[in-house]
């Protein structure tokens, strides 16, 4: 399938800071990508670059096989940022219709298709209503529709789950999964790695301006993985001596065992059934997400030069 | 539809449906009805009366001298310094005996209270009218002959004109006077009132976040002049509603004068103030009808078509320059309302010192530093509004309205460039303080 989105080289120095430093990545027309970064990472800047509010300094951005032109392609996009904007004094219905128009659309287009969306998503109550009489969730939703309303080929969703409860998350999580199907790119921004895991097919990870890290979830965890594996036997003997493997941890009658290097799996079970062992549970450990993102970004400035001690 | 069409639309109507615009339209002309009235009789029912026990060693001042609204003078027995207070009074006048011969002498007067300059002059004119009367009567002129020429000598009355391309034309030096205060003030308060929505707009989207969404979709600049543009037309409208309430709230007044008086001024308008000869000798005109012909023959010395021409300009052009200005203030803002106010300083500071400048020009439209200021768009709206109202071309030359006029336009063109550069940075900046030098630095950097 072709790239919907390709950066080359992009870079965006701030007096004090390089904020986007060399980061180039493709993204797959119909997949839902997962840009993942420690606060001050630089996703934001990226985001603003890919949305065309930014110019990068240097570098170049392919938009759906063409250089990207901002002005003509920022109709093929939509950004929900991470904190919300909407007018609160204005009433739902006309902030809907106006924001769909300033996309581009006509006014009877973009009737039409929040008349859909809010139907869909059992918003029709809401027209009259204002802003600040929304809840936080509300409110959320709002934003969705409008960010999709003009069937954007791009939707970029930064934090889009924060603020909804479980019912309506799985509401935006479903639709987000059929804007897919039908076509739709999303770039995906969180912390919440446990949903990137769940919904992603591939990630990128940056910090301090650079990118880190490159590929589809399953590749990730692979190249991550430590060996490790989860054994239950029917009974733990005292000691466990094997040159295959050691024991990392043991819970009960659960083990988590790393093979060492120079072996395989296989060896590790041959050696369980020599034993004569009676073997209920065998699998392999693959890092979460949550744990490869902490071990690279720990240690780097990024968490912690905001509340480093003063030292002469 | 054009996008900066779309955001203007957005501005304007929200701000017109909205039950408060349409509320201080109606009562903000009332309120200012009720604050002239007010002060007006509060000026007059707020002077003091002096009653004032004169001590005259000479004993001509009884009866030459005339008491007025303010003063009454009184010439009692046993009054001095030490019980005046005691006695009523709240002044005295000690006047020393005097031959005439003397080159200058002094009179005193005493009181509770410090008096005020105006009452100063008002006793020293007082007094100097009754010692002239003095010398008159003493040079041979009795009594009867120096009251009949006083009052023969105020037939005089002053009219002024002035040059208009080869023929004159009548001018009121009262009605410039209020016109340019009028126009000048009203463009004072608009441009803070309408600038200070520009900036309240702008924090909202900025604060509220709502800039990252538009500025996905719109360009900054277009954000920023449809804001300004829109609330621009909200200002236009109000001015608009406020002529059609001000004519339609005098000709309802009319309505309501008889018809035989608004005949007589029919009359006198078409006799140019004279009524014409009846019978044997001149009609009459009756007092009312004389009122109504001189307030509307006063109002007619004015140009009213340029007047309000240059008054919607010299609004427009003052708006657009100063709103710029307060939006790129916005931009800057975080939540903290006190930053906006120390940002403001810079902005607000000319536009007082305009306003200071404004009224003394005009009481004298064409001192040097009037003319100036009528041609620095920092304040040529205020005191270009001031000297207008004196008429072009004999105080303001067409030179100074057009040079003025150009320098309006390039200047707001001008403060609306810089501004959509630090707009441009500002709006989408959260978090840190920005100083007026990190501003400038936006402003003038190339991409």
């Amino acid at each position: 399938m072709s790239n919907i989105l390709e950066l080359h080289n992009l870079k965006k120095y701030y007096a004090t800071q390089k904020a986007v430093d060399d980061i180039s990545f493709n993204i797959e027309q119909g997949s839902i990508f997962g840009l993942l970064g420690p606060n001050g990472a630089g996703k934001t800047t990226l985001l603003r670059m890919i949305t065309g509010i930014f110019y990068p300094d240097s570098g170049s951005i392919q938009f759906d096989g063409k250089t990207f032109d901002p002005l003509n392609d920022i109709i093929k996009i939509g950004y929900m940022p991470e904190e919300r904007g909407l007018y609160k004094k204005m009433k739902i219905g006309e902030q809907a219709l106006y924001l769909a128009q300033l996309k581009g659309l006509s006014k009877s287009d973009a009737m039409a298709k929040i008349k859909f969306w809010f139907k869909r998503l059992e918003m029709e109550s809401w027209w009259n209503k204002k802003v600040e009489d929304l809840s936080k969730g509300m409110s959320q939703k709002l934003q969705f529709v409008i960010t999709v309303l003009h069937a954007p080929k791009l939707i970029i969703l930064d934090e889009p789950f924060s603020g909804l409860d479980p019912v309506n998350a799985n509401l935006i999580k479903d639709e987000i999964y059929g804007l897919a199907q039908r076509g739709s790119t999303i770039i995906f921004s969180t912390h919440r790695m446990e949903q990137v895991e769940e919904i992603c097919d591939h990630i990128v990870l940056v910090n301090l301006g650079a990118k880190i890290l490159d590929g589809t979830v399953g590749d990730i965890k692979q190249q991550f993985k430590e060996n490790k594996f989860g054994i239950k036997l029917a009974q733990v003997p005292e000691q466990l001596n094997a040159a295959s493997f050691e024991v990392v941890e043991q819970k009960a009658n659960q083990l988590t065992v790393k093979i060492r290097e120079g072996y395989q799996s296989n060896d590790v079970l041959q050696y369980l059934l020599q034993q004569n062992y009676t073997i209920e549970v065998f699998h392999e450990i693959l890092p979460s997400l949550n744990e490869i993102f902490i071990n690279l970004v720990e240690g780097t400035k990024a968490t912690t030069r905001a509340f480093q001690p003063v030292t002469d | 539809m054009n996008k900066t069409l779309l955001i203007i639309q957005r501005e304007y109507l929200t701000r017109v449906k909205n039950k408060r615009f349409v509320l201080t339209t109606i009562l903000m002309p009332l309120l200012i009805v009720v604050l002239i009235a007010g002060t007006t009789f509060l000026s007059i029912k707020g002077k003091e009366e002096h009653k004032v026990a004169v001590i005259d060693s000479n004993g001509f001042f009884k009866g030459n001298i005339k008491n007025s609204k303010a003063f009454t003078f009184e010439f009692p027995e046993g009054v001095d310094t030490s019980n005046y207070l005691t006695k009523g009074y709240t002044d005295i006048i000690l006047i020393p005996k005097f031959d005439g011969t003397e080159k200058k002498i002094n009179y005193i007067i005493r009181s509770k209270k410090r008096i005020s300059i105006n009452s100063e002059d008002e006793i020293s004119t007082s007094i100097n009218a009754a010692i002239e009367d003095n010398m008159l009567q003493a040079a041979g002129i009795n009594k009867a002959q120096l009251d009949s020429i006083h009052k023969q000598s105020q037939f005089a009355e002053l009219k002024a004109v002035e040059e208009n391309g080869g023929t004159v034309k009548e001018s009121s030096a009262g009605l410039s006077y209020a016109i340019g205060f009028g126009s000048g003030m009203l463009i004072y308060i608009t441009m803070f009132i309408y600038g200070a929505m520009v900036m309240r707009g702008v924090m909202e989207e900025k604060t509220n976040r709502i800039a990252e969404v538009m500025v996905s979709s719109v360009k900054p600049f277009q954000l920023m002049s449809g804001k300004i543009i829109g609330i621009g037309a909200v200002g236009l409208t109000q001015f608009l509603m406020w002529i059609v309430l001000i004519i339609g709230l005098t000709t309802a007044a009319q309505a309501f004068i008889p018809h035989d008086v608004m005949e007589q001024v029919k009359t006198l308008q078409q006799a140019n103030g004279q009524m014409p000869m009846a019978g044997g000798g001149m009609m009459k005109a009756g007092d009312a009808a004389q009122q109504i012909y001189k307030v509307q023959h006063t109002f007619s010395t004015a140009n009213w078509p340029v007047i309000i021409g240059l008054f919607v300009f010299y609004f427009l052009g003052g708006y657009l320059f100063y709103a710029a200005l307060f939006a790129a203030v916005g931009s800057v803002v975080n939540e903290d309302p006190q930053d906006a106010q120390s940002l403001m300083l810079p902005i607000t500071m000319p536009i007082i010192f305009s306003f200071i400048i404004m009224t003394n020009a005009v009481q004298d439209p064409s001192t040097p530093m009037a003319v100036w200021a009528s041609i620095i768009p920092f304040s040529s709206p205020m005191v270009m509004m001031a000297r207008i109202a004196y008429g072009i071309p004999g105080t303001v030359p067409y030179w100074q309205l057009g040079l003025s006029m150009l320098t309006l336009v390039s200047g707001f063109l001008f403060t609306t460039w810089l501004s959509g550069k630090i707009y441009r940075t500002g709006i989408l900046m959260y978090g840190k303080k920005v100083s007026w030098k990190e501003m400038f630095k936006w402003a003038f950097r190339k991409k």
